[in-house]
Formats: C-alpha cells, structure tokens, sequence
C-alpha cells in the first residue's frame, strides 16, 4: 500500500490459520496499524488482495466485511458515551439479529440479541455494570466495552489493535484474561498489535514482526525471539 | 389572578404547538445534522388538510366532532406523507453535501406552502371547530378556550410516546445512539437510513398534528402559517439542545410563556423577549439546556 510516493505496507505476504491467535509487533511506524487497515477495509491497497475464509475481500467496504466475519476493535475505544453498557451491546447485537419486529416493539423483545449483549457483557467482566452510562466508565472498562461490542457482532476473526493500550497497569492482567477467554473459550481467530512483549510471548500462538513496512519474521514466539535479526532490529538486543 | 391564569394557559398551549413542531426538527438535526426548512411546510399542509377535511366532512361553516378528530388524524398522515417524500426523494442523495441539503430543504419548504395558495387561494380561511373546542370553561376566574386544554394534553402525550420510543425501542436506541456517532452505528452493519426515513417522517407527522391544533388554537389559517411558527420552533430547538426532546420541551415551555406574557403588556415585548432569551442562552449555554457540548 502507498500514501503519495511513499511505501507504507511493502509486499507483506501471510496466512493466518482458522483458530490460531497472531500477534503483529514492530517499532513505530513500521505499518502495524495501516496493515490492520488494510484488513478491515478502512484503506485499499494500491496492489495485493486480502482473502478471508476463502473469499477475496479486497474490494469489500468495511460494514460488509463485519458482515463476512471480521470485527475489529480501535486503539482509541469506540463506545456510545451517553447509552449504558447494555444498550450499546445490545445495539451491536441487534445488527447481527435484527429479528422481524417492528420499529414499535421494544428492545428487549429481541431475545437472541438480548442475550447476545448480556453474555458479552459477562464475557469481559461487565456484569452488574449493565446500567452504567458508557461515558463514566473507567478507561480499562471502556476497553472491555469495546471487545463486548467487538463480540457481540459475532466475528470469527478479530482484529484487536492495541487492546491494553491507555489502560492502567494493575487493568492489563484482567485484560489479557478476557481476551485470554475469547480466544480458548469462542476458539476465534484473533490477530492482535501489541507493544509489549511480555503479552505477546504469552498469548501468541505466531508472531509477526514488521520493520518499516516489511514482513521480517513470522514464526512461533520462542523462534521470533530467538531470531539475530529481529533481536537486533526491533528488541534491541545484540 | 384571571388574568395571570389565562396568559399561562395560552401560553402553555402556545408552547405545546411549538413542541410539536420543534420535537421533529430537533431529532432530525441530532440523528441526521439536516437542518429542515421544509418542517413549516409539513406544519402548513396539517392545517390545510386538517381544514380540508372538515369542509369537505361537515357543512359549510361548521366543524363536527367527528370530523375534527378524522380531521386530526388526515394531517398527521399528511405530514408524515410528504416528510418520508422529501427525505427519500430529495434528501437521500445528498447527506454527503450539507449546503444542498440545507437548500433543498428551503426550496422544498417554499414550493409546498405556495402550492397551497394555488390551490386554495392566498387568502385567510377560517378553521371550523365544534363548539365545544372553542366555548371556554372558567377557571379561577379566567375563561379558557377548550382547545388549549386539549393542545396541552396531547403534547404532552407525544412527550410521554417520544421519550419511551427513544428508550425502549430498538430503534430509538439506534436514534439515540446515531445522534452521538453515526459513523459507528453503520461500521457495527446497521442500516442507518432507514432510521433516518422513519425519523424524518415521525417528525413530520408530528409538525402535521401540529399545524392541525394550531388552527383550531389560532382559528383561521394562511399560506405562511408554517413558516411564521417555524422561527419559532427553531428558536425552541437552539434553546432547549440539539437532538433533545426533553430540552425542547423545556423550551417551549419558556417561549410560549414569554411570548404570551410579554404580549399582554406590551405589543412588541413578547418576539422580543424571545430574541434576549435566545442571545443569553447562546452566551452562557450554547448547547443549549439539554444539549451535548460536542
């Protein structure tokens, strides 16, 4: 992909399998986000395609792609401040079961979504917070809001960008939970960016190191690590 | 004493129109950003079809029952009708060009009320009601019209029927929701525009009903009669927050008082007061009473 004349994501070439968790890790500015951007739809690529389950979705527009099975979460969190945790869930969910009623019958009388927005509620650790108006959560729990949303749109894949970014550090262990639980429990396949290598060594099943724009490694954790030339580049270790 | 009661119970039922037609406009701005002129219109073609039908109902010159409650009902439909017309016609293809949509508003706004004076003339036309809507009942000493009771009653059950279609329905959480950020309300793959068409013609249903009690609270009916009220309604939007429904209440609420009160005293205090009014809300709150501050 190119911004004017310059290069951003260069011939970055890798397949995920169904199930597996794939962390992607670089230094700043060697594309993570743009290549998460690139998936989701937000930019074309100006060459390559992008296939999910078989199908090319290059050319699909991002609500399309949420459609086809891909969900994403942002590094900045992206809640309805001024709805509770359970209407924006439930919000979410009523867009994968819009169900047959008519504009007049309530909300609750959707009851896949219903449920849907309560157990994703549960999932990231919301429960008995389902009235709290979104805007006066803390920002871990607008975080967790996010991934309940993410989920209540029923992915198979998720593109999680950052998820312990801004939260606070006694937060991030309870977050690496929750998404520890997507993960095991939903069996979804997840691609995650992340900074912090302690994270990333836990939960990856890949690794995929970038270094300004290019694909450098993708290998198992332990052989990521392991690598001279990715310790040298990006860990900083000689 | 009479006399404060009577201004405040006109001023009420002033107040009840105004927020029958600021209500729409001021959801169609919060969810949508479409600032519409065409809403006076959708308020003219209500009294017109409202008188309408009772002419064509009752004999000349008086107004059945019957037929001011079919009469009522044949404005609502009307509103809503030509809303849903300009909104899928009209707007649909512009969302992405806000200036046009502001000009296209305009013109659709200026075309339908002229089209009533081609149909039924420039002229004032005097709205027959039973008798029982324009006798008055004393209350504390003040005579009041019967049809500003009524007024106030069903504004306030639009009050009550709006806030709970915002909170328990499934499309009033999409409202509420689309009002903050509509980009993110289609990224989750909802379909946004037909929420759109169902708020536009809601909110011209409800202009409809409104220029249909307008008549009977004013008595007679023009051409501009939207339009005249819609100053206002907008001014009740400003005032009480973009996008909030109890705001515009609460606004209405103000202006109608203030208009009725600064009336009787004097002849020119009342529109003035409301300008002084809008100004000090602009300064000190210019989200308005409810408004977000975004």
């Amino acid at each position: 992909m190119r911004f004017g004349g310059a290069t951003i994501v260069d011939d970055v070439s890798f397949t995920v399998p169904a199930g597996l968790f794939v962390s992607i890790i670089g230094p700043n500015g060697a594309g993570k986000t743009s290549l998460f951007n690139l998936l989701s739809g937000l930019y074309s690529p100006s060459a390559g395609s992008v296939w999910l389950r078989g199908d090319d979705i290059t050319g699909m527009p991002p609500f399309a792609r949420v459609r086809h099975g891909l969900g994403r979460s942002f590094q900045l969190t992206t809640v309805f401040t001024g709805l509770s945790t359970l209407e924006n869930t439930r919000l979410a969910a009523q867009a994968s079961h819009p169900g047959n009623y008519a504009f007049w019958r309530g909300a609750g009388h959707n009851r896949a979504a219903r449920e849907r927005a309560a157990w994703a509620l549960e999932t990231v650790g919301l429960a008995g917070k389902e009235r709290v108006v979104a805007g006066s959560l803390s920002h871990g729990d607008k975080r967790k809001l996010d991934l309940a949303i993410l989920l209540c749109s029923e992915p198979e894949v998720l593109l999680l960008d950052e998820p312990t970014a801004g939260v606070s550090a006694e937060e991030v262990p309870v977050m690496l939970e929750v998404i520890r639980r997507i993960r095991q429990v939903e069996g979804k396949t997840v691609l995650m960016v992340e900074h912090k290598m302690d994270v990333v060594h836990d939960l990856s099943d890949r690794v995929a190191v970038l270094a300004n724009g290019a694909l450098v490694a993708y290998d198992t954790p332990a052989a990521v690590m392991a690598d001279p030339f990715v310790r040298s580049a990006y860990l900083g270790v000689t | 004493m009479s006399t404060f009661v009577l201004l405040t119970l006109t001023g009420l039922a002033l107040a009840a129109m105004y927020f029958l037609l600021a209500a729409g406009l001021s959801l169609i701005f919060g969810l949508m950003d479409v600032l519409n002129f065409a809403h006076g219109a959708f308020f003219t073609w209500g009294a017109y079809s409202a008188w309408w039908t009772i002419d064509q109902v009752s004999p000349a010159g008086t107004g059945s029952t019957p037929a001011f409650f079919l009469a009522i009902v044949v404005a609502t439909v009307v509103g809503a009708a030509l809303a849903t017309i300009v909104e899928v016609g009209l707007l649909r293809p512009l969302y992405a060009r806000p200036i046009f949509q502001v000009l296209v508003t305009l013109g659709a706004g200026l075309t339908l009320s002229q089209l009533t004076s081609v149909i039924w003339r420039p002229d004032a036309r005097v709205f027959a009601q039973p008798n029982w809507l324009s006798d008055t009942s004393t209350i504390l000493g003040a005579r009041v019209p019967n049809n500003r009771f009524l007024l106030i009653a069903a504004a306030l059950l639009v009050l009550a029927g709006m806030l709970l279609f915002l909170k328990k329905t499934r499309y009033g959480l999409i409202v509420r929701a689309g009002a903050e950020n509509r980009e993110m309300v289609r990224a989750l793959g909802i379909d946004v525009d037909r929420a759109f068409t169902l708020v536009f013609a809601l909110g011209g249903a409800l202009a409809g009903l409104g220029g249909a009690f307008g008549a009977a609270y004013f008595g007679s009916i023009d051409p501009s009669f939207g339009s005249v009220n819609l100053i206002f309604a907008f001014i009740v939007v400003v005032i009480g927050g973009l996008g909030s429904v109890t705001g515009s209440a609460l606004a209405a609420v103000v202006i109608g008082l203030a208009q009725q009160f600064g009336n009787y005293y004097t002849s020119w205090a009342g529109d003035f007061v409301i300008v002084l009014l809008l100004a000090a809300v602009l300064l000190l709150r210019p989200g308005g009473l409810m408004g977000s501050t975004r």
